[in-house]
């Protein structure tokens, strides 16, 4: 019985393996139809998402979170740099009373958030950023992941606080309840209902991008890369390892088999610790430009140091990409966290201020350096200034590289066989957030359908069969969508957060106050 | 003079162990702390489902430690005519029996030591205990 109840989701997934094996010649015109379907309904949408604001090529849903993420910080009184502290102490166990032992310690919460977020965005987000901004967009990525902590301190507190916790133990919480439940407190209800229906709408279709149809893309891009190229066997054969990613993404979230997503959980941070110790012995090697990269990235962040687009553009890329890396504003990393079970909703927030620094402020920054100083990025021995390739739209580069390949090409400068250690890292960076995002999918599937196991399991199958999908076909068009359905998360997320920080302050200085009076006693050493 | 208390690191499977600290018990009028640990890192890798999970996975860990564990070994021990008490504890299992030794001020410890081939490369609890014990401590083989 239990597993003919394995087997039926499986069946999408087996259909599917015919339709990708019945013919590469017709997977093309596949590809066409659904990209000529799908455009007239999303491009008005994507359009709207990420148009600029008049007068400037600066797309307002980026204003949108760094505004935000500028008030948080304003009005929590710069808590990422107050509460910098008592984060770490609280994620190395200091204020974990010995009674909870067996409980998800704050540590475990953090980690697991940050597999979500750290993923490929950090290697080759960067990399685009830095080709198009220059070196200059560094400075503005930092800025952007700073001022951000705030904004994951703010969504993830509320994620806790108004979480539904069941009879049986088991918690759901993130944007949609605190959308729901909070707004209503405020006298909102009605609104609040609206924002978390649209918030959990936008969350499953950007999960479904972010999740498997980029990430399974890039890893097969990343697969063809290192096997040769267009010349390599798998080129064009994406459904091979959409199909094993699928099975394997299959047997964690439909399956139950952690032992395999604990398996990459335990190396993601091993991966994260290991690209930081080769960011690290490259910038020992080339210790002597240590002093001029950082020259060229504050200069270009004002200047843009002759790079078209100047300051605007270094500006724009740099805030983009951390917006897109650390996820602050989303409400992804609330769902995450509201699973926690803590005494104190603020300790997850304090927690959680630690991702974005995490990821952007040292390992975002790590990747720029190494491009920067392994010098990549071609210069005009003349001029001092970048070559700029009008045709790609960036920075000219050797070997015309860009994205992933421009990362690996930095890192093969100093230490030539990283690439291949690299091809692994990002492989496994795009599974764990594969299974990170299936869960926030799953949290607001269950919103809005009802919690039950089946419906999870109906959502998780469908899940999978978008990881072959999105390995095989280039389907240009609905990524586009789904990365706006991504950003549009911020949109409802950040309206209700503004709505709702007066009740984070409340619960702020209430802990503030009873840590001073010494509440939360410290142990051990 | 008041009562010697007796610390018991007890797994569940070495009767060995509990049978001689019963034996101790005895002779010294010792009263007896059974100690079960579960081990627990906080710092392993969990993924987001295990974490919701968590809460309740612990609440049905420590219902069945106590039902098919604790309560059978205590019901021995005290049929024996020995005074017991059980501790049921998350943790790094040698560091927590040590800890449970302070707290109660115990002045023996006993845990029962098995010859794999895992306890010979990575250590065992035994000789954990004895690293960290302030008390003496005696080691029981159990096979």
């Amino acid at each position: 019985m239990k597993f003919v109840r394995m087997m039926q989701p499986i069946l999408p997934t087996a259909l599917l393996f015919f339709l990708a094996s019945a013919g590469g010649a017709a997977a093309q015109s596949i590809d066409d139809t659904i990209n000529e379907a799908v455009k007239v309904v999303t491009v008005p949408f994507v359009q709207f998402i990420f148009s600029s604001i008049p007068g400037t090529d600066f797309p307002w849903i980026v204003l949108w979170l760094i505004f935000a993420a500028t008030i948080f910080t304003l009005y929590f009184g710069f808590i990422q740099v107050r509460a910098f502290g008592h984060a770490i102490a609280l994620t190395a166990g200091k204020y974990s009373r010995p009674e909870d032992a067996g409980e998800v310690s704050h540590f475990q919460a953090l980690a697991t958030a940050l597999s979500g977020t750290v993923g490929l965005g950090n290697i080759a987000g960067v990399a685009v950023a830095v080709s198009i901004g220059g070196p200059g967009a560094t400075f503005w990525m930092i800025l952007a992941g700073l001022t951000g902590m705030a904004t994951k301190f703010t969504e993830c507190t509320l994620g806790v606080k108004y979480r539904n916790e069941y009879a049986d133990g088991s918690v759901s919480g993130g944007p949609m309840y605190y959308l729901s439940k909070g707004l209503a407190e405020k006298g909102f209800a009605i609104p609040g209902k609206i924002l978390a229906f649209a918030f959990a709408v936008c969350c499953i279709l950007g999960s479904i991008g972010a999740g498997p149809m980029f990430q399974a893309n890039q890893v097969h891009a990343q697969i063809v890369g290192v096997t040769g190229g267009s010349d390599s066997w798998v080129d064009g054969r994406g459904w091979i390892t959409g199909l094993v990613m699928a099975l394997l993404v299959f047997a964690v979230i439909v399956g139950g088999i952690r032992s395999i997503a604990r398996v990459t959980e335990k190396l993601v941070p091993f991966m994260a610790i290991l690209y930081v110790g080769a960011s690290l012995v490259i910038l020992f090697l080339f210790a002597d430009r240590i002093p001029w990269a950082f020259t060229q990235i504050f200069e270009g962040a004002f200047t843009g140091l002759g790079v078209v687009g100047g300051f605007v553009g270094a500006l724009l890329q740099g805030f983009r990409r951390a917006a897109f890396s650390n996820e602050a504003g989303l409400g992804s990393a609330a769902i995450a966290h509201s699973a926690v079970r803590t005494r104190e909703p603020i300790t997850e927030g304090f927690v959680s201020l630690l991702e974005p620094f995490i990821d952007t402020v040292v390992i975002c920054t790590m990747t720029a350096l190494v491009i920067v100083i392994t010098g990549v990025l071609q210069v005009d021995p003349q001029t001092g200034l970048y070559v700029w390739d009008a045709e790609a739209g960036r920075i000219a580069t050797e070997g015309n590289l860009s994205g992933i390949a421009l990362t690996s090409a930095a890192f093969g400068k100093g230490v030539s066989w990283f690439p291949y250690v690299l091809a692994v890292v990002a492989v496994l960076f795009a599974f764990s957030t594969i299974i990170s995002w299936s869960y926030y999918g799953v949290k607001a599937w269950t919103y809005l359908v009802g919690e039950g196991r089946q419906k999870e399991m109906a959502f998780n199958s469908a899940y999978c069969v978008f990881v072959v999908i999105g390995a095989a076909m280039s389907l240009g068009a609905v990524i586009d969508f789904t990365d706006a359905a991504v950003f549009s998360m911020a949109l409802f997320n950040i309206a209700g957060l503004y709505v709702l920080m007066p009740v984070v302050k409340a619960e702020l200085n209430s802990y503030l106050a009873r840590l001073r009076g010494g509440e939360f006693a410290r142990v051990g050493t | 003079m008041s009562q010697d208390i007796f610390v018991v690191a007890y797994d569940g499977t070495d009767p060995q162990t509990v049978d001689f600290a019963v034996a101790q018990a005895r002779k010294s009028e010792a009263r007896l702390v059974i100690c079960h640990i579960l081990e627990w890192s906080p710092y392993s890798f969990l993924t987001p489902e295990e974490i919701e999970e968590r809460h309740r996975k612990r609440q049905e860990e420590l219902t069945r430690a106590e039902a098919t564990i604790m309560q059978p070994v205590l019901e021995r021990v005290r049929g024996a005519g020995v005074a017991a008490e059980g501790e049921l504890r998350y943790g790094h299992i040698a560091d927590i029996v040590c800890e449970i030794a302070k707290e109660k001020a115990a002045t023996l410890i006993v845990v029962g030591r098995s010859s794999s081939l895992s306890a010979r490369v990575f250590g065992s609890v035994a000789s954990g205990v004895a690293q960290c014990a302030t008390v003496p401590t005696v080691i029981v083989p159990c096979d």
